[in-house]
């Protein structure tokens, strides 16, 4: 099944007559003959939270950094809260608050003191400054912090931080650029919880890009799976779920690995795809989970094998994204990102 | 403005945050002054010198007297009595002694018949200092022993006289110059270089060129801050090395201005050397590779050293183009001579021109997207 029949009708960029915060036009980014962005479509209303999903590579980054106006567009249009990104960049940067894949905050500064730079240079009036700063620190929850150096906080804290910065000159439409990367589980939930809270309550747009689905899952009310450039799938997470044939999958194992399993579980009713993991697992795609799991345990017995475990799950994101790239998320080799090494003396 | 001086303010505050860095950067110049300073600066003291006596006579003995007169008094050497003239050669060739001075045979007789009499010294000449110091204290006692014991009413002789327009100055004095260029220099190595990379590799300028700062913004604030410092640097140098140098005058409120002129424009022209030699780079490793090296490119063929007059062409042509040359040119002036603003003026406007035309050039080749 191609990726564009299956498709939710949003891939055109349709925003459902609500109003457009982004609209992003055949936008292109080329690096000499390599094409990083390949005509992509697609627009973000107001008040929306607009997930990138995708592997390292796909495109992401170098959507958001066009949108963010830190790389020229090579064709097509991007259009940030109404402006062009190639033509009015500096009216989009007011616009904006863009929070980085790395954590850049200065160390040695305080946290204050590093929002009141960011303050200045988004030139937020001297009165309003102080208002800004106790307000974004009350919001990520790190005012009691407000004089220590940076350098003290742990990461999910430092993530924190950068949010705040991003929100100090009360942005309209913010960007984050895989903000969880690098966080631990718990820190990780803590900032899907306070991203949640911001879109609420300072009635904010954001656009993020992220490789882990629980994430997208959570936390966006629609996605798009960006895959070697190419726009393959858009639409709210339920749309994608359903967009892919096969409402269930059912996890199973066999005690013993046999060559011609998946061609007996392709067989079963209902099945639309089998995907085989290794040491006698395998990944049924089902219009029927319970049906196909009944089935499973009768062929099972019938050949006188043992199953090791069955288990049947709703169709995640995963398996929307095997259905659109033919290929699992987590195959792709995750690409270190750089980060200087702290300076000798400097806390982790 | 308040963009550009909020880039100046974060600059300013992170080079105060990191007071290891601060006194590294201060306290490396200063070791230098007083290591180079006293290295170069030293007299040669406490040298050996065999002594092979073939002659015995009375003229030898006045020359023996000579070298005890010598390692009494100014002690470049001690002698010791050797019998053996091969085992002297040799115990200088495997360095257990410096020198080695051979008075032949019928030494005395040639010295009364006035018969072309000689003395013999074999020095390490693989140690050009030493073997230098002694060929000239040995030169200077042949002298003597030459010279006729009363001297003629009118002399005959030319005679110069040699007129010092200024005190003595030591290597101490000699070397502040250069320590305080070079504490300049290593403050804009360090913020202007290494650390304007680091930021960039780390994602911090990416968080700058969001923000609607201008470009022009952004690169005279990152400019003014990395001058700043380096003039820091300059003022701390120039007042420490004054004092252990014992130069009194940099605390003459005249001095003091142009020193602070000359330190300000030097600043100005190494900052923007720099950031002209830094712009398009993006590899952290890159400053760290180039900064050993063109620390002796700049260094040497500024005369802070070793006068310009004494390189081939090459090096003086390095030399025209170099601030080093004018900061140090002008530092001689201000601290050793005493040459007031005609002597300087020249040495501002170039170093004022240089870190201005720098960065005309590198503010076109600074990107303001990624």
């Amino acid at each position: 099944m191609s990726a564009a029949t299956n498709a939710p009708p949003a891939l055109n960029g349709n925003c459902g007559g609500k109003p457009v915060a982004i609209e992003v036009q055949h936008i292109v980014k080329r690096y000499g003959d390599f094409e990083a962005v390949k005509d992509v479509n697609f627009c973000v209303a107001e008040g929306e939270i607009f997930g990138l999903l995708g592997p390292n590579g796909a495109g992401k980054s170098t959507l958001i950094r066009m949108m963010t106006t830190l790389i020229p567009v090579t064709a097509g249009r991007a259009l940030v809260a109404g402006h062009d990104v190639s033509e009015d960049p500096d009216d989009v940067r007011r616009m904006i608050g863009v929070i980085p894949q790395a954590l850049t905050s200065d160390q040695d500064l305080t946290l204050e003191e590093n929002l009141l730079i960011y303050a200045k240079l988004y030139g937020v009036p001297r009165e309003q400054r102080k208002k800004n700063i106790d307000a974004v620190l009350e919001a990520v929850d790190l005012t009691k912090w407000r004089d220590a150096q940076t350098k003290t906080l742990s990461g999910g804290m430092r993530r924190r931080l950068e949010i705040a910065r991003g929100l100090v000159h009360n942005p309209r439409i913010f960007f984050l650029d895989e903000p969880t990367t690098g966080l631990d589980p718990v820190s990780r939930i803590a900032v899907w919880e306070m991203l949640d809270k911001l879109k609420t309550s300072r009635n904010l747009t954001m656009l993020l890009t992220t490789h882990y689905m629980e994430e997208a899952d959570k936390l966006c009310d629609r996605i798009a799976i960006v895959d070697h450039g190419n726009l393959v799938a858009l639409g709210t997470p339920v749309e994608l779920k359903n967009s892919v044939a096969g409402a269930n999958v059912v996890e199973v194992h066999f005690d013993r690995e046999d060559d011609e399993w998946q061609g007996r579980l392709e067989k079963i009713e209902d099945v639309t795809s089998v995907v085989p993991e290794g040491s006698g697992f395998y990944r049924v795609i089902t219009k029927s989970g319970s049906k196909t799991t009944m089935q499973i345990v009768e062929l099972a017995a019938s050949l006188g094998e043992t199953l090791t475990s069955l288990s049947v799950q709703n169709t995640t994101l995963d398996d929307v994204f095997i259905h659109y790239t033919g290929r699992q998320l987590r195959d792709e080799q995750v690409k270190p990102v750089f980060m200087m090494p702290p300076r000798p003396g400097a806390q982790p | 403005m308040n963009r550009m001086f909020a880039i100046v303010e974060r600059e300013m505050r992170k080079f105060f945050r990191s007071p290891t860095l601060m006194i590294m950067s201060l306290m490396m110049p200063i070791l230098q002054l007083v290591i180079i300073g006293n290295a170069f600066g030293g007299k040669i003291v406490g040298t050996h010198v065999a002594v092979v006596d073939h002659d015995q006579g009375p003229q030898a003995i006045k020359v023996r007297e000579a070298f005890d007169a010598v390692a009494a008094n100014i002690k470049t050497f001690t002698t010791m009595n050797y019998d053996n003239e091969v085992q002297a050669r040799e115990d200088v060739r495997t360095g257990k002694i410096d020198a080695a001075v051979i008075i032949p045979a019928q030494y005395s007789r040639r010295v009364y018949a006035q018969d072309a009499p000689e003395l013999g010294i074999v020095v390490d000449n693989s140690d050009l200092f030493t073997s230098s110091a002694l060929e000239a204290e040995m030169q200077s006692l042949v002298d003597a022993l030459n010279a006729p014991q009363i001297q003629d009413r009118l002399t005959k002789a030319i005679a110069l006289e040699i007129v010092e327009l200024y005190p003595y100055v030591n290597y101490l004095k000699y070397l502040l110059p250069m320590t305080v260029a070079l504490a300049m220099y290593i403050s804009v190595m360090i913020g202007g270089g290494m650390l304007y990379i680091d930021d960039k590799a780390r994602g911090v300028h990416e968080g700058y060129l969001v923000t609607p700062i201008t470009k022009l913004e952004l690169v005279f604030g990152l400019n003014i801050a990395g001058a700043m410092k380096a003039t820091l640097s300059g003022i701390c140098i120039g007042v420490i090395g004054s004092l252990i140098a014992g130069l009194g005058v940099v605390f003459h409120p005249m001095i003091m201005m142009q020193m602070l002129s000359l330190i300000v424009a030097g600043s100005i022209a190494f900052n923007g050397m720099m950031f002209l030699l830094m712009v398009r780079v993006d590899d952290p490793l890159v400053p760290r590779a180039m900064f050993g090296v063109l620390n002796v490119l700049l260094l040497y063929p500024s005369g802070a050293m070793y006068p310009i007059a004494s390189f081939p062409k090459w090096m003086q042509a390095i030399g025209v183009i170099d601030p080093f040359t004018y900061v140090i040119h002008g530092f001689k002036a201000v601290l050793l001579k005493d040459g007031g603003w005609v002597a300087i003026w020249s040495d501002i406007l170039f170093l004022t021109v240089f870190g201005i035309a720098t960065l005309l050039v590198a503010t076109p080749l600074f990107k303001r997207t990624l």
